[in-house]
Protein backbone atom coordinates (compact mmCIF):
# COMPACT_ATOMS: atom_id res chain seq x y z
CA UNK A 1 0.00 0.00 0.00
CA UNK A 2 2.89 2.19 0.48
CA UNK A 3 4.33 1.90 -1.99
CA UNK A 4 1.52 2.57 -4.44
CA UNK A 5 1.40 5.69 -2.26
CA UNK A 6 4.93 6.49 -3.01
CA UNK A 7 4.12 5.22 -7.01
CA UNK A 8 1.31 8.11 -7.16
CA UNK A 9 3.44 10.89 -5.11
CA UNK A 10 5.92 10.15 -7.91
CA UNK A 11 4.28 10.59 -10.78
CA UNK A 12 1.91 13.87 -9.09
CA UNK A 13 5.64 14.93 -8.51
CA UNK A 14 6.32 14.28 -12.33
CA UNK A 15 3.86 16.04 -13.70
CA UNK A 16 4.44 19.09 -11.81
CA UNK A 17 8.15 18.99 -12.72
CA UNK A 18 7.08 18.72 -16.69
CA UNK A 19 4.37 21.28 -16.02
CA UNK A 20 7.06 23.88 -14.80
CA UNK A 21 9.94 22.86 -17.21
CA UNK A 22 7.43 23.50 -19.70
CA UNK A 23 6.05 27.44 -18.61
CA UNK A 24 9.98 28.14 -17.90
CA UNK A 25 10.83 26.51 -21.15
CA UNK A 26 7.74 28.80 -23.32
CA UNK A 27 10.12 32.24 -22.89
CA UNK A 28 12.76 29.92 -24.64
CA UNK A 29 10.66 28.65 -27.14
CA UNK A 30 9.44 32.21 -27.88
CA UNK A 31 12.87 33.67 -28.03
CA UNK A 32 13.94 30.69 -30.52
CA UNK A 33 10.79 31.29 -32.80
CA UNK A 34 11.32 35.27 -33.10
CA UNK A 35 14.96 34.67 -34.06
CA UNK A 36 13.62 31.58 -36.65
CA UNK A 37 11.21 34.03 -38.14
CA UNK A 38 13.06 37.20 -38.11
CA UNK A 39 15.85 35.09 -40.16
CA UNK A 40 13.35 33.03 -42.26
CA UNK A 41 12.23 36.68 -43.41
CA UNK A 42 15.19 37.81 -43.90
CA UNK A 43 17.08 35.63 -45.86
CA UNK A 44 16.48 35.98 -48.98
CA UNK A 45 17.76 39.29 -49.10
CA UNK A 46 21.12 37.22 -49.09
CA UNK A 47 20.58 35.76 -52.75
CA UNK A 48 19.67 39.78 -54.09
CA UNK A 49 20.50 42.23 -53.63
CA UNK A 50 23.10 40.43 -51.35
CA UNK A 51 24.11 40.85 -48.02
CA UNK A 52 26.50 43.54 -49.39
CA UNK A 53 23.98 45.84 -49.88
CA UNK A 54 23.91 45.90 -45.74
CA UNK A 55 26.83 47.65 -46.04
CA UNK A 56 26.27 50.83 -47.97
CA UNK A 57 26.82 54.03 -46.22
CA UNK A 58 23.40 55.49 -47.20
CA UNK A 59 19.35 54.01 -46.37
CA UNK A 60 17.42 55.33 -49.34
CA UNK A 61 15.19 52.51 -49.50
CA UNK A 62 12.25 54.68 -51.94
CA UNK A 63 13.91 55.61 -54.99
CA UNK A 64 13.26 55.70 -58.77
CA UNK A 65 17.07 55.53 -59.57
CA UNK A 66 18.51 52.87 -56.89
CA UNK A 67 17.53 51.43 -53.65
CA UNK A 68 20.34 51.61 -51.19
CA UNK A 69 19.84 49.58 -47.73
CA UNK A 70 22.95 50.59 -45.87
CA UNK A 71 22.37 50.12 -42.13
CA UNK A 72 25.66 52.33 -40.87
CA UNK A 73 23.70 55.73 -40.52
CA UNK A 74 20.44 53.33 -39.14
CA UNK A 75 22.98 51.35 -36.29
CA UNK A 76 24.77 55.07 -35.34
CA UNK A 77 21.76 56.52 -34.48
CA UNK A 78 20.61 53.75 -32.30
CA UNK A 79 23.84 54.17 -30.82
CA UNK A 80 24.05 57.89 -30.22
CA UNK A 81 20.45 58.15 -28.97
CA UNK A 82 21.23 54.90 -26.49
CA UNK A 83 24.83 56.62 -25.01
CA UNK A 84 23.49 59.86 -24.96
CA UNK A 85 20.51 58.54 -22.97
CA UNK A 86 22.17 56.54 -20.69
CA UNK A 87 24.34 59.62 -20.18
CA UNK A 88 21.82 61.46 -19.08
CA UNK A 89 20.21 58.76 -17.23
CA UNK A 90 22.24 57.26 -14.80
CA UNK A 91 23.62 59.93 -12.64
CA UNK A 92 19.72 61.02 -11.89
CA UNK A 93 18.90 57.94 -11.73
CA UNK A 94 21.31 56.37 -9.39
CA UNK A 95 21.69 59.27 -7.00
CA UNK A 96 17.77 59.37 -6.64
CA UNK A 97 18.21 55.92 -5.84
CA UNK A 98 20.58 56.65 -2.69
CA UNK A 99 18.63 59.61 -2.31
CA UNK A 100 15.55 57.75 -1.78
CA UNK A 101 16.75 54.51 0.50
CA UNK A 102 19.76 56.27 2.29
CA UNK A 103 18.62 59.94 3.17
CA UNK A 104 15.24 60.35 2.32
CA UNK A 105 12.83 60.15 5.79
CA UNK A 106 9.89 58.14 5.24
CA UNK A 107 7.69 61.03 4.59
CA UNK A 108 9.37 62.41 1.81
CA UNK A 109 9.76 58.81 0.03
CA UNK A 110 5.89 58.62 0.72
CA UNK A 111 6.09 61.80 -1.65
CA UNK A 112 8.78 61.02 -3.84
CA UNK A 113 8.05 57.52 -4.84
CA UNK A 114 4.49 57.21 -6.20
CA UNK A 115 5.80 59.78 -8.80
CA UNK A 116 8.63 58.35 -9.93
CA UNK A 117 6.22 55.19 -10.50
CA UNK A 118 3.74 57.57 -12.21
CA UNK A 119 6.75 58.66 -14.67
CA UNK A 120 7.15 54.73 -15.61
CA UNK A 121 3.77 54.38 -16.58
CA UNK A 122 3.30 57.32 -18.82
CA UNK A 123 3.06 55.54 -22.08
CA UNK A 124 5.62 56.47 -24.39
CA UNK A 125 3.20 58.53 -27.26
CA UNK A 126 2.72 60.77 -23.95
CA UNK A 127 6.55 61.69 -23.48
CA UNK A 128 7.39 61.98 -27.37
CA UNK A 129 4.81 64.71 -27.40
CA UNK A 130 6.10 66.38 -24.26
CA UNK A 131 9.57 66.22 -26.28
CA UNK A 132 8.37 67.58 -29.31
CA UNK A 133 5.91 70.25 -28.17
CA UNK A 134 7.94 71.46 -24.79
CA UNK A 135 11.88 69.96 -25.24
CA UNK A 136 12.53 70.71 -28.41
CA UNK A 137 11.80 74.21 -28.85
CA UNK A 138 14.10 75.15 -25.50
CA UNK A 139 17.00 73.03 -26.70
CA UNK A 140 16.39 74.90 -30.21
CA UNK A 141 16.78 78.41 -28.36
CA UNK A 142 19.48 76.92 -25.70
CA UNK A 143 21.72 75.79 -27.94
CA UNK A 144 20.90 78.23 -30.47
CA UNK A 145 20.43 74.96 -32.92
CA UNK A 146 18.16 75.18 -36.17
CA UNK A 147 15.94 72.56 -34.98
CA UNK A 148 14.95 71.01 -31.82
CA UNK A 149 14.56 67.75 -33.69
CA UNK A 150 17.75 66.46 -33.00
CA UNK A 151 19.38 63.17 -31.33
CA UNK A 152 20.18 65.37 -27.76
CA UNK A 153 16.24 65.67 -28.19
CA UNK A 154 15.25 61.71 -28.57
CA UNK A 155 18.24 61.84 -25.67
CA UNK A 156 16.40 63.07 -23.15
CA UNK A 157 13.09 61.88 -23.63
CA UNK A 158 14.57 58.44 -23.56
CA UNK A 159 16.11 59.09 -20.35
CA UNK A 160 12.99 60.16 -18.71
CA UNK A 161 11.89 57.04 -19.45
CA UNK A 162 14.96 54.57 -18.12
CA UNK A 163 14.86 57.12 -15.03
CA UNK A 164 12.06 55.26 -13.23
CA UNK A 165 13.22 51.94 -14.24
CA UNK A 166 16.65 52.79 -12.42
CA UNK A 167 15.55 54.42 -9.59
CA UNK A 168 13.13 51.52 -8.11
CA UNK A 169 15.60 48.40 -9.47
CA UNK A 170 18.51 50.82 -7.56
CA UNK A 171 16.62 51.44 -4.38
CA UNK A 172 15.68 47.44 -4.17
CA UNK A 173 19.55 46.44 -4.89
CA UNK A 174 21.13 49.59 -2.13
CA UNK A 175 17.90 48.55 0.33
CA UNK A 176 19.26 44.81 0.10
CA UNK A 177 22.73 46.01 1.21
CA UNK A 178 22.79 44.21 4.95
CA UNK A 179 22.60 46.96 7.98
CA UNK A 180 25.51 45.85 9.60
CA UNK A 181 28.06 47.35 6.19
CA UNK A 182 26.28 50.20 7.28
CA UNK A 183 27.00 50.16 11.05
CA UNK A 184 30.83 48.56 10.54
CA UNK A 185 31.53 51.70 8.61
CA UNK A 186 29.80 54.11 10.98
CA UNK A 187 31.51 52.66 13.70
CA UNK A 188 34.70 52.63 12.19
CA UNK A 189 34.81 56.45 11.91
CA UNK A 190 33.00 56.87 7.81
CA UNK A 191 31.15 59.76 7.73
CA UNK A 192 27.73 59.22 5.90
CA UNK A 193 28.96 60.42 2.71
CA UNK A 194 31.66 57.81 2.72
CA UNK A 195 29.29 55.24 3.91
CA UNK A 196 26.79 55.81 1.07
CA UNK A 197 29.76 55.99 -1.66
CA UNK A 198 32.94 53.44 0.05
CA UNK A 199 30.40 51.26 1.24
CA UNK A 200 26.78 50.84 0.37
CA UNK A 201 26.70 51.50 -3.92
CA UNK A 202 29.74 48.93 -4.21
CA UNK A 203 28.18 46.58 -1.81
CA UNK A 204 24.85 47.37 -4.18
CA UNK A 205 26.56 47.45 -7.64
CA UNK A 206 25.25 44.24 -9.00
CA UNK A 207 22.08 45.49 -8.41
CA UNK A 208 23.00 48.84 -10.24
CA UNK A 209 24.22 47.51 -12.76
CA UNK A 210 21.51 45.25 -13.44
CA UNK A 211 19.12 48.46 -13.50
CA UNK A 212 20.89 50.75 -15.60
CA UNK A 213 21.12 47.78 -18.62
CA UNK A 214 17.40 47.12 -18.30
CA UNK A 215 17.00 51.01 -18.49
CA UNK A 216 19.07 51.09 -21.48
CA UNK A 217 16.93 47.97 -22.76
CA UNK A 218 14.13 50.11 -22.37
CA UNK A 219 16.39 52.87 -24.27
CA UNK A 220 17.25 50.80 -27.38
CA UNK A 221 14.07 49.08 -27.98
CA UNK A 222 11.88 52.55 -27.17
CA UNK A 223 10.14 53.72 -31.05
CA UNK A 224 7.33 55.97 -30.81
CA UNK A 225 8.71 58.90 -28.70
CA UNK A 226 12.15 58.76 -30.08
CA UNK A 227 10.42 58.44 -33.64
CA UNK A 228 8.69 61.72 -32.95
CA UNK A 229 11.54 63.75 -31.65
CA UNK A 230 14.92 62.85 -33.73
CA UNK A 231 13.65 64.35 -37.15
CA UNK A 232 14.81 60.92 -38.54
CA UNK A 233 17.12 62.02 -40.93
CA UNK A 234 19.02 59.02 -41.74
CA UNK A 235 22.81 60.53 -41.56
CA UNK A 236 26.06 59.31 -39.80
CA UNK A 237 26.80 61.11 -37.61
CA UNK A 238 28.35 61.01 -33.65
CA UNK A 239 26.87 65.00 -32.84
CA UNK A 240 24.18 65.32 -30.13
CA UNK A 241 22.94 68.29 -32.13
CA UNK A 242 22.00 66.40 -35.58
CA UNK A 243 19.26 65.18 -36.48
CA UNK A 244 19.59 60.59 -36.66
CA UNK A 245 17.11 57.62 -37.77
CA UNK A 246 17.41 54.89 -35.33
CA UNK A 247 16.66 51.47 -36.01
CA UNK A 248 13.45 51.22 -34.22
CA UNK A 249 11.53 54.22 -35.80
CA UNK A 250 12.94 52.97 -39.25
CA UNK A 251 11.24 49.72 -39.04
CA UNK A 252 8.12 51.68 -37.22
CA UNK A 253 8.04 53.71 -39.92
CA UNK A 254 8.80 51.83 -43.10
CA UNK A 255 7.17 48.46 -42.48
CA UNK A 256 3.45 49.75 -42.76
CA UNK A 257 3.97 51.13 -46.64
CA UNK A 258 6.31 48.69 -47.28
CA UNK A 259 5.65 45.63 -50.65
CA UNK A 260 5.23 42.19 -48.57
CA UNK A 261 8.52 40.09 -49.90
CA UNK A 262 10.35 43.42 -51.64
CA UNK A 263 13.91 44.05 -51.13
CA UNK A 264 12.74 46.81 -48.67
CA UNK A 265 10.73 44.51 -46.93
CA UNK A 266 13.86 42.13 -46.55
CA UNK A 267 16.24 44.70 -45.30
CA UNK A 268 13.82 45.76 -42.45
CA UNK A 269 14.12 42.57 -41.32
CA UNK A 270 18.07 42.42 -41.35
CA UNK A 271 17.02 46.12 -39.23
CA UNK A 272 15.67 43.86 -37.07
CA UNK A 273 18.08 41.25 -36.24
CA UNK A 274 20.72 43.75 -35.91
CA UNK A 275 18.42 45.04 -33.12
CA UNK A 276 18.25 41.77 -31.65
CA UNK A 277 21.92 41.05 -31.66
CA UNK A 278 22.17 44.67 -30.08
CA UNK A 279 19.92 43.73 -27.19
CA UNK A 280 21.70 40.28 -27.02
CA UNK A 281 25.59 41.77 -26.70
CA UNK A 282 24.31 44.26 -24.35
CA UNK A 283 22.97 41.42 -21.71
CA UNK A 284 25.94 39.10 -22.34
CA UNK A 285 27.72 42.27 -21.77
CA UNK A 286 25.62 43.34 -18.34
CA UNK A 287 26.58 39.24 -17.05
CA UNK A 288 29.85 39.63 -17.57
CA UNK A 289 30.10 42.75 -15.66
CA UNK A 290 28.25 41.12 -13.07
CA UNK A 291 30.69 38.11 -13.17
CA UNK A 292 33.09 39.72 -12.54
CA UNK A 293 32.02 42.07 -9.81
CA UNK A 294 30.75 38.73 -8.11
CA UNK A 295 34.66 37.30 -8.12
CA UNK A 296 35.54 40.23 -6.40
CA UNK A 297 33.65 40.66 -3.48
CA UNK A 298 34.25 36.26 -3.21
CA UNK B 1 -16.30 75.24 -38.10
CA UNK B 2 -14.85 74.28 -35.04
CA UNK B 3 -17.79 72.37 -33.81
CA UNK B 4 -18.50 70.92 -37.46
CA UNK B 5 -15.06 69.15 -36.97
CA UNK B 6 -14.92 68.53 -33.38
CA UNK B 7 -18.42 66.79 -33.84
CA UNK B 8 -16.75 64.82 -36.85
CA UNK B 9 -14.19 63.52 -34.61
CA UNK B 10 -16.31 62.15 -31.58
CA UNK B 11 -18.29 60.39 -34.65
CA UNK B 12 -15.38 59.02 -35.61
CA UNK B 13 -14.78 57.80 -32.31
CA UNK B 14 -17.99 56.63 -31.64
CA UNK B 15 -18.12 54.61 -35.10
CA UNK B 16 -14.89 52.81 -34.58
CA UNK B 17 -15.63 52.07 -31.35
CA UNK B 18 -18.95 50.13 -32.60
CA UNK B 19 -16.95 49.05 -35.36
CA UNK B 20 -15.03 47.13 -33.37
CA UNK B 21 -18.11 45.87 -31.31
CA UNK B 22 -19.68 44.47 -33.90
CA UNK B 23 -16.22 43.05 -36.26
CA UNK B 24 -16.24 40.10 -33.70
CA UNK B 25 -19.46 39.44 -34.61
CA UNK B 26 -19.83 39.99 -38.03
CA UNK B 27 -17.63 38.56 -40.65
CA UNK B 28 -16.59 40.09 -44.51
CA UNK B 29 -18.92 39.18 -46.91
CA UNK B 30 -17.43 38.31 -50.36
CA UNK B 31 -15.95 40.61 -52.72
CA UNK B 32 -17.61 44.60 -53.04
CA UNK B 33 -19.12 44.25 -50.06
CA UNK B 34 -22.93 43.41 -51.13
CA UNK B 35 -24.84 43.92 -48.08
CA UNK B 36 -22.01 45.59 -45.57
CA UNK B 37 -23.48 47.57 -42.83
CA UNK B 38 -19.90 48.53 -41.71
CA UNK B 39 -17.51 49.80 -44.26
CA UNK B 40 -13.98 50.52 -43.15
CA UNK B 41 -12.01 53.16 -45.13
CA UNK B 42 -8.70 52.87 -44.83
CA UNK B 43 -5.46 54.66 -46.24
CA UNK B 44 -3.95 58.30 -46.97
CA UNK B 45 -3.42 60.61 -44.11
CA UNK B 46 -3.72 63.27 -46.46
CA UNK B 47 -7.71 62.61 -46.87
CA UNK B 48 -8.45 61.56 -43.36
CA UNK B 49 -10.33 64.37 -42.59
CA UNK B 50 -12.13 64.39 -46.09
CA UNK B 51 -13.05 60.95 -45.43
CA UNK B 52 -14.42 61.15 -42.25
CA UNK B 53 -16.52 64.42 -43.36
CA UNK B 54 -18.27 62.26 -45.98
CA UNK B 55 -18.23 59.14 -43.31
CA UNK B 56 -20.56 61.72 -41.30
CA UNK B 57 -22.32 63.15 -43.60
CA UNK B 58 -22.99 59.86 -45.62
CA UNK B 59 -24.15 57.94 -41.92
CA UNK B 60 -26.82 60.63 -41.43
CA UNK B 61 -28.27 59.77 -44.67
CA UNK B 62 -28.32 55.81 -44.68
CA UNK B 63 -29.20 54.60 -40.82
CA UNK B 64 -27.91 51.49 -40.22
CA UNK B 65 -24.89 51.87 -42.32
CA UNK B 66 -21.32 52.50 -40.29
CA UNK B 67 -18.38 53.87 -41.40
CA UNK B 68 -14.68 53.07 -39.89
CA UNK B 69 -12.16 55.44 -40.73
CA UNK B 70 -8.81 54.94 -40.02
CA UNK B 71 -5.16 56.77 -41.63
CA UNK B 72 -1.58 55.62 -41.38
CA UNK B 73 -0.67 56.80 -45.22
CA UNK B 74 -1.39 55.55 -49.09
CA UNK B 75 0.68 52.53 -48.70
CA UNK B 76 -0.71 50.87 -45.95
CA UNK B 77 -4.07 51.55 -47.48
CA UNK B 78 -3.47 49.58 -50.36
CA UNK B 79 -1.56 46.74 -48.50
CA UNK B 80 -5.17 46.75 -46.67
CA UNK B 81 -7.26 46.88 -49.81
CA UNK B 82 -4.97 43.89 -51.29
CA UNK B 83 -4.70 41.92 -47.63
CA UNK B 84 -8.98 42.26 -47.26
CA UNK B 85 -9.05 44.06 -44.19
CA UNK B 86 -10.36 47.20 -45.75
CA UNK B 87 -13.62 47.95 -47.70
CA UNK B 88 -12.21 50.86 -49.64
CA UNK B 89 -8.80 52.39 -49.73
CA UNK B 90 -7.90 56.18 -49.76
CA UNK B 91 -4.97 56.47 -51.71
CA UNK B 92 -3.42 60.14 -52.61
CA UNK B 93 -1.17 58.31 -54.90
CA UNK B 94 -1.87 55.85 -57.83
CA UNK B 95 -1.37 52.38 -57.28
CA UNK B 96 1.58 51.61 -59.01
CA UNK B 97 1.76 48.51 -61.35
CA UNK B 98 3.62 46.16 -58.84
CA UNK B 99 0.75 46.28 -56.33
CA UNK B 100 -1.94 45.83 -59.46
CA UNK B 101 0.24 42.88 -59.68
CA UNK B 102 0.26 40.92 -55.77
CA UNK B 103 -3.75 42.35 -55.57
CA UNK B 104 -4.29 40.46 -58.34
CA UNK B 105 -2.45 37.06 -57.18
CA UNK B 106 -4.23 37.56 -54.23
CA UNK B 107 -7.98 37.41 -56.35
CA UNK B 108 -8.25 41.69 -55.69
CA UNK B 109 -9.50 43.87 -58.88
CA UNK B 110 -8.18 47.27 -57.53
CA UNK B 111 -10.98 49.55 -58.91
CA UNK B 112 -10.36 53.11 -59.03
CA UNK B 113 -12.56 56.66 -58.61
CA UNK B 114 -10.99 59.84 -58.64
CA UNK B 115 -12.73 61.92 -56.28
CA UNK B 116 -11.42 64.79 -55.97
CA UNK B 117 -7.71 66.98 -56.53
CA UNK B 118 -5.35 68.31 -53.89
CA UNK B 119 -2.67 70.82 -54.41
CA UNK B 120 0.45 70.27 -51.96
CA UNK B 121 1.16 73.54 -50.24
CA UNK B 122 5.16 74.35 -49.26
CA UNK B 123 4.93 75.67 -45.96
CA UNK B 124 7.46 78.04 -44.10
CA UNK B 125 7.57 79.83 -40.68
CA UNK B 126 5.38 82.85 -40.57
CA UNK B 127 8.50 85.01 -40.11
CA UNK B 128 10.43 83.71 -43.19
CA UNK B 129 10.65 86.52 -45.32
CA UNK B 130 10.54 84.28 -48.07
CA UNK B 131 7.14 84.25 -50.12
CA UNK B 132 8.24 82.43 -53.43
CA UNK B 133 10.04 79.62 -54.67
CA UNK B 134 10.40 77.61 -58.10
CA UNK B 135 10.04 73.83 -58.10
CA UNK B 136 13.99 74.00 -59.51
CA UNK B 137 14.19 75.61 -56.37
CA UNK B 138 12.70 73.06 -54.28
CA UNK B 139 14.55 70.29 -55.88
CA UNK B 140 17.89 71.93 -54.84
CA UNK B 141 16.73 72.43 -51.52
CA UNK B 142 14.53 68.60 -50.92
CA UNK B 143 18.22 66.82 -52.64
CA UNK B 144 20.05 68.75 -51.07
CA UNK B 145 22.29 70.93 -53.93
CA UNK B 146 21.27 74.31 -51.63
CA UNK B 147 21.45 74.06 -47.68
CA UNK B 148 21.32 77.97 -47.28
CA UNK B 149 18.52 79.91 -47.99
CA UNK B 150 20.71 82.41 -49.59
CA UNK B 151 20.70 79.82 -51.98
CA UNK B 152 17.63 80.30 -53.21
CA UNK B 153 17.16 84.08 -53.09
CA UNK B 154 16.93 84.29 -48.99
CA UNK B 155 18.75 85.17 -46.18
CA UNK B 156 22.30 83.32 -44.77
CA UNK B 157 20.63 80.76 -42.67
CA UNK B 158 20.94 77.06 -43.12
CA UNK B 159 17.91 75.53 -44.55
CA UNK B 160 16.01 72.90 -42.13
CA UNK B 161 14.28 70.29 -44.48
CA UNK B 162 11.18 68.58 -43.34
CA UNK B 163 9.33 66.11 -45.62
CA UNK B 164 6.60 62.58 -44.73
CA UNK B 165 7.91 59.54 -43.56
CA UNK B 166 8.43 57.22 -46.77
CA UNK B 167 5.35 55.56 -45.86
CA UNK B 168 3.41 58.47 -47.23
CA UNK B 169 1.49 59.64 -50.93
CA UNK B 170 2.58 62.88 -50.69
CA UNK B 171 6.38 61.43 -50.22
CA UNK B 172 6.07 59.82 -53.21
CA UNK B 173 4.24 62.19 -55.44
CA UNK B 174 6.97 64.68 -54.04
CA UNK B 175 9.73 62.77 -54.97
CA UNK B 176 8.60 62.06 -58.40
CA UNK B 177 6.81 65.44 -59.45
CA UNK B 178 9.24 67.99 -57.48
CA UNK B 179 12.26 65.87 -56.95
CA UNK B 180 11.88 64.76 -60.52
CA UNK B 181 12.60 61.50 -59.49
CA UNK B 182 16.11 61.73 -57.70
CA UNK B 183 16.83 60.72 -54.02
CA UNK B 184 15.76 62.74 -50.92
CA UNK B 185 19.00 64.34 -49.43
CA UNK B 186 19.74 61.97 -46.16
CA UNK B 187 19.79 64.98 -43.81
CA UNK B 188 16.12 66.12 -45.54
CA UNK B 189 13.98 65.45 -41.68
CA UNK B 190 11.14 62.41 -42.13
CA UNK B 191 8.13 63.48 -39.89
CA UNK B 192 5.97 60.40 -39.15
CA UNK B 193 2.37 62.65 -39.18
CA UNK B 194 1.71 65.91 -41.16
CA UNK B 195 0.59 67.67 -37.89
CA UNK B 196 4.74 66.96 -37.01
CA UNK B 197 5.79 69.08 -40.04
CA UNK B 198 3.22 71.92 -39.52
CA UNK B 199 4.50 71.72 -35.71
CA UNK B 200 7.90 71.80 -36.66
CA UNK B 201 7.90 74.67 -38.88
CA UNK B 202 5.45 77.04 -36.80
CA UNK B 203 8.59 76.55 -34.00
CA UNK B 204 11.31 76.75 -36.35
CA UNK B 205 11.59 80.33 -38.68
CA UNK B 206 14.58 78.33 -41.20
CA UNK B 207 12.44 75.26 -42.28
CA UNK B 208 10.52 74.23 -45.06
CA UNK B 209 7.93 71.51 -45.06
CA UNK B 210 5.39 70.18 -47.69
CA UNK B 211 1.84 69.35 -46.37
CA UNK B 212 -1.75 68.97 -48.44
CA UNK B 213 -3.21 72.57 -49.36
CA UNK B 214 -6.64 71.46 -46.88
CA UNK B 215 -4.36 70.84 -44.22
CA UNK B 216 -1.97 73.92 -44.69
CA UNK B 217 -5.46 76.20 -44.80
CA UNK B 218 -6.48 74.36 -41.38
CA UNK B 219 -3.02 75.32 -39.73
CA UNK B 220 -4.59 78.53 -40.36
CA UNK B 221 -1.57 81.56 -39.38
CA UNK B 222 0.68 78.73 -37.57
CA UNK B 223 2.33 78.97 -40.76
CA UNK B 224 2.88 80.88 -44.29
CA UNK B 225 2.53 78.73 -47.72
CA UNK B 226 4.77 79.57 -50.53
CA UNK B 227 3.99 80.68 -54.23
CA UNK B 228 5.48 78.17 -56.33
CA UNK B 229 6.60 79.12 -59.42
CA UNK B 230 5.14 82.55 -58.80
CA UNK B 231 1.52 80.51 -58.46
CA UNK B 232 -0.37 80.89 -55.43
CA UNK B 233 -1.37 78.02 -53.93
CA UNK B 234 -5.22 77.80 -54.05
CA UNK B 235 -8.18 76.10 -55.50
CA UNK B 236 -8.78 78.11 -58.53
CA UNK B 237 -5.20 77.80 -59.24
CA UNK B 238 -4.98 73.78 -59.04
CA UNK B 239 -8.34 73.29 -60.81
CA UNK B 240 -7.60 75.63 -63.78
CA UNK B 241 -3.68 73.67 -63.64
CA UNK B 242 -2.14 76.85 -63.12
CA UNK B 243 -0.42 75.26 -59.67
CA UNK B 244 2.47 72.93 -60.19
CA UNK B 245 2.21 70.65 -57.48
CA UNK B 246 -1.36 69.32 -57.76
CA UNK B 247 -2.61 65.38 -57.69
CA UNK B 248 -5.67 63.62 -57.70
CA UNK B 249 -6.76 61.73 -54.82
CA UNK B 250 -7.99 58.27 -55.07
CA UNK B 251 -10.80 55.78 -53.73
CA UNK B 252 -10.13 52.24 -54.35
CA UNK B 253 -12.26 48.99 -54.13
CA UNK B 254 -11.90 45.55 -54.50
CA UNK B 255 -13.82 45.08 -57.92
CA UNK B 256 -17.39 47.00 -59.47
CA UNK B 257 -18.03 47.90 -55.72
CA UNK B 258 -21.57 46.87 -54.97
CA UNK B 259 -24.56 47.86 -51.83
CA UNK B 260 -23.53 50.30 -49.33
CA UNK B 261 -19.89 50.53 -50.50
CA UNK B 262 -21.55 51.60 -54.02
CA UNK B 263 -23.59 54.08 -52.03
CA UNK B 264 -20.83 55.17 -50.34
CA UNK B 265 -18.78 56.00 -53.81
CA UNK B 266 -21.78 57.36 -55.90
CA UNK B 267 -21.95 59.87 -52.05
CA UNK B 268 -18.55 60.84 -52.42
CA UNK B 269 -18.60 61.58 -56.14
CA UNK B 270 -22.20 63.21 -56.14
CA UNK B 271 -23.10 66.83 -55.13
CA UNK B 272 -23.15 66.66 -51.78
CA UNK B 273 -19.77 65.17 -51.74
CA UNK B 274 -18.28 67.20 -53.60
CA UNK B 275 -19.59 70.04 -51.79
CA UNK B 276 -17.36 68.40 -49.14
CA UNK B 277 -14.23 68.44 -50.68
CA UNK B 278 -15.16 72.11 -51.34
CA UNK B 279 -15.44 72.52 -47.73
CA UNK B 280 -12.44 70.42 -46.32
CA UNK B 281 -10.19 72.72 -48.49
CA UNK B 282 -9.94 70.33 -51.75
CA UNK B 283 -10.46 70.97 -54.66
CA UNK B 284 -13.21 69.36 -56.60
CA UNK B 285 -13.31 67.09 -60.19
CA UNK B 286 -14.96 70.07 -61.98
Amino acid sequence: MTANKRGKRRWGEKAVQVLLTGAASTCILIVVLIFLFNAKEAAPFAAEPGLGALAAQRWSPVSFQEQVFGLLPLVTGSLLVTILATIIAVPFGVCGAVYLSEIAADPERAFFKPFIELLAGIPSVVIGFFGLIVIAPRLKSLFGLNSGLVALTGAIVLALMAVPTIVTISEDAIRSVPESYKQASLALGASRVQTIWKVIVPAALSGIVAAVMLGIGRVVGETMAVMMVTGNAALVTLSPFESVRTMTATIAGEMGEVAFGSAHYRALFWVGIVLLLFTFVLNIAAQRVLAKYRMFRA
Amino acid sequence: MAGGKTGAWSMLAVVLFAAAFAGCSRGNKGAGGADKSIIQIKGSDTMVHLASSWAEEFMKENKGVQTAVTGGGSGTGIAALINGTTDICASSRDIKPEEIEQAKAKGVEPKEFTVARDGIAIVINPQSPIEDLTTEQLRQIYTGEATNWNQVGGPDAKITVLSRESSSGTYVFFQEHVLDKQDYAASVRLMPATSGIIQSVSQDEWAVGYVGLGYAEQAGGKVKVLRVDGVEANEANVLDGSYPIARPLHLYTNGEPQGNVKKFVDFCLGEKGQAIVREQGYVTLK
